[in-house]
C-alpha cells in the first residue's frame, strides 16, 4: 500500500538526507522507524505527506503517486493519512473539540456526522472531560491525545506518528503508544518514528533502522539496534 | 441537491471560523482594528477636505469676473449685440447685462445711509453711470483672452473701459491660488491614501504572520486552500467593517467641534450639514475602503504562508 523504490533527497552538495532507500508497507501493519538525529526518518514522513519531492525515485500511497502531486491535490491525499506530531500541532484558537471537529468539517461532512464521531472519539482518546479545554489549558499527553483522535476521525488508512512521545513523560509515553496499538488493532496501518529504545524494544514489531539516509536493518519482530 | 447543500455548508463553515477567529484573537483584532480605523479616518477627512477645497474653489472662482462699461452715448441695442457675441466666445461661462438705471439703484441701494453721496445724486441731472457687461469666464485663465477681445479695434468707439487691465494682478494671482489648491490636493489624497493603504496592509500581514503556523497546520490536516484562506478574508472584512463604522464615530465630534471656526473662514461652507447630509454615502465609501482593505491585504498574507 505504502511503498518508496529508489528514493533520494539531496537538498544540496552537502546535504544528502536519503540515499536510494526502499521498502514497502502493507496494511495492517506497525512500523517502526529509527534511526539517530539527522538519519532521515523525518523526511520520509514529509515525502509520504508530499511536504517535499523526492529527488530521485517514486513515492507511492495507495492509488496516489507522492512525488507527482500538485499542491492543490495535497489535501485530498493527507484526508487519508492521519498525522501526529511531536509538537501536537494543535490549532491554538479552537478547543479539544473544535480541532478534531475541524479535520471533518474540511472534508465537508454534514454537521449530524461531525456531532456523532467528535464525542466518541474524545471518549475514545479518554478526553470527553476535555472537549471546551484549549490546547493551553491542556497537559502534553492531552494534546497528543487530541492529536491523535484528529489524524483518526477521517478513519484514515495510515496514522503517521513522527517522534509523538518526543515531548511526553514515561507515563504519558505509554498512554500513547497503548493508544497507537489499540488504533492498529482496529486495522488502521501505524507508522511511529521514533528514537525511544524502550518503546521499540517493548512493541516488539517491525523496525527499519536507518543511519546516514541509508536502511541498515529492516526486520520483523526487531530490536533498537544502531551500529 | 447534495452539491449545494455541501456548498452552503462550507460558505457557513468558513464565515464560523472566521468570526471565530475574530473574537478569540481579542487583542490582536482590537489593535488591528484601530490601524484600519486610523486609515479610514484619514480617507474620511481627504473627502472631506476635497469637498472643503472644491467649495472655496467654486467661492473665489465665483469672485473674479471682468466688467465692460460702455460710452453713454451707446444704445442698448449695440450692447446687447456686444453681449450676444461675447457669449458665443468658447471661454465665457455666463455675461449678465447691467443697465445705465439698473446701476443707478444698485449704487442708490449701496449708499443710501450716505448723505453725502445720496445728495451729489440729486445735484446731478443726468445718470452718471455707465451701462456695463458682467462677464464670468469657464476658467479664470481664460480672462487675458476675453480682455483681448474686447480691446479690439472693432468695439473702440464703443467700450469705454475693461476692468481687466487693473484687476489683472489679482485675477492671475487668484488663478494661481485655485490650481496650486487644487494640484496639492490631489497630490495630498493620492500619497496620503497610499500611505494608509500601506499601513493597513502590513497591519493585517502581520496578524497574519503571527498565525502562520496555524496555516501549516491547517494544509497538513488537509484542509483544501479555500477553507484556510476564506476564514481570513472573513476576519479581514469583519475588520474593515467595524473600522469603517468606528471612524464615521470618531469623526462625528470633531466635525462638530471645527464646522464654526470652517464657517467664520468660509461662510458659505457648512461642512457639518455636509456631513450629516452626506452620512449613508460617506459611511458607504468607508465600508467599501475598509472591506477591500481588509480582504485584500488577507489575501495577500495568506498566499504567502500557503505554500507549504
Amino acid at each position: 500500500m505504502i511503498s518508496f523504490q529508489n528514493v533520494s533527497k539531496i537538498y544540496n552538495s552537502h546535504l544528502t538526507a536519503l540515499e536510494n532507500i526502499g521498502f514497502t508497507i502493507n496494511p495492517g501493519e506497525f512500523v517502526s522507524i529509527v534511526g539517530r538525529n539527522g538519519a532521515g526518518k523525518s523526511t520520509i514522513i514529509k515525502l509520504l505527506i508530499g511536504e517535499e519531492k523526492p529527488t530521485k525515485g517514486r513515492v507511492i500511497f495507495g492509488p496516489y503517486e507522492v512525488n507527482k502531486l500538485k499542491p492543490a491535490e495535497l489535501p485530498a491525499l493527507r484526508s487519508q493519512i492521519g498525522i501526529v506530531f511531536q509538537d501536537f500541532r494543535l490549532l491554538s484558537v479552537k478547543n479539544a473539540y473544535e480541532n478534531i471537529a475541524f479535520a471533518l468539517e474540511v472534508e465537508g461532512r454534514p454537521q449530524s456526522e461531525i456531532e456523532e464521531f467528535v464525542p466518541q472519539i474524545l471518549d475514545m482518546v479518554g478526553l470527553a472531560h476535555r472537549a471546551y479545554n484549549f490546547p493551553h489549558e491542556l497537559s502534553g499527553g492531552e494534546k497528543q491525545r487530541v492529536a491523535i483522535a484528529r489524524a483518526m476521525i477521517n478513519r484514515p488508512a495510515v496514522v503517521v506518528a513522527d517522534e509523538p512521545t518526543g515531548n511526553l513523560d514515561p507515563i504519558h509515553t505509554a498512554d500513547i503508544i497503548k493508544l497507537l496499538l489499540k488504533i492498529n488493532s482496529l486495522g488502521t496501518t501505524v507508522i511511529l518514528v521514533t528514537h525511544n529504545k524502550e518503546v521499540v524494544n517493548h512493541l516488539n514489531r517491525r523496525v527499519i533502522s536507518l543511519d546516514n539516509g541509508r536502511i541498515i536493518r529492516d526486520e520483523e519482530n526487531g530490536k533498537y539496534v544502531l551500529a | 441537491m447534495g452539491s449545494y447543500r455541501s456548498m452552503a455548508t462550507t460558505l457557513y463553515r468558513i464565515i464560523k471560523y472566521g468570526i471565530q477567529s475574530f473574537l478569540r484573537h481579542g487583542w490582536l483584532s482590537i489593535a488591528t482594528i484601530a490601524v484600519i480605523m486610523l486609515a479610514l479616518f484619514v480617507f474620511l477627512n481627504l473627502i472631506l477636505f476635497n469637498m472643503m477645497a472644491k467649495n472655496a474653489i467654486n467661492i473665489l472662482r465665483d469672485k473674479i469676473d471682468i466688467n465692460v462699461y460702455f460710452n453713454n452715448n451707446v444704445s442698448e441695442d449695440d450692447i446687447l449685440k456686444v453681449k450676444r457675441s461675447v457669449e458665443s466666445l468658447a471661454e465665457v461661462k455666463n455675461v449678465q447685462y447691467v443697465s445705465r438705471s439698473e446701476a443707478l439703484s444698485v449704487f442708490q441701494k449701496r449708499h443710501q445711509d450716505d448723505d453725502t453721496i445720496v445728495q451729489a445724486l440729486e445735484v446731478l441731472e443726468e445718470n452718471p453711470l455707465s451701462a456695463s457687461l458682467n462677464i464670468k469666464a469657464n476658467d479664470p485663465s481664460d480672462y487675458p483672452i476675453i480682455s483681448a477681445y474686447l480691446n479690439n479695434e472693432n468695439l473702440a468707439g464703443l467700450v469705454d473701459q475693461v476692468t481687466y487691465n487693473q484687476n489683472k494682478l489679482v485675477i492671475n494671482r487668484l488663478a494661481t491660488i485655485v490650481n496650486t489648491f487644487q494640484t496639492v490636493g490631489i497630490a495630498l489624497t493620492v500619497i496620503l491614501t497610499i500611505i494608509s493603504i500601506l499601513v493597513a496592509l502590513n497591519t493585517i500581514m502581520l496578524t497574519i504572520y503571527s498565525t502562520r503556523d496555524e496555516i501549516g497546520i491547517m494544509r497538513l490536516v488537509g484542509a483544501p486552500n479555500k477553507f484556510i484562506r476564506g476564514p481570513y478574508i472573513v476576519q479581514g472584512m469583519i475588520y474593515g467593517i467595524i473600522a469603517a463604522f468606528l471612524s464615521i464615530l470618531l469623526i462625528a465630534p470633531l466635525i462638530s467641534i471645527a464646522s464654526p471656526y470652517i464657517k467664520v473662514l468660509m461662510p458659505e461652507t457648512d461642512i457639518q450639514q455636509y456631513f450629516y447630509g452626506h452620512l449613508f454615502i460617506l459611511l458607504l465609501y468607508q465600508l467599501i475602503f475598509g472591506i477591500a482593505i481588509g480582504a485584500l491585504s488577507s489575501i495577500i498574507a495568506v498566499r504567502k504562508y500557503m505554500k507549504i
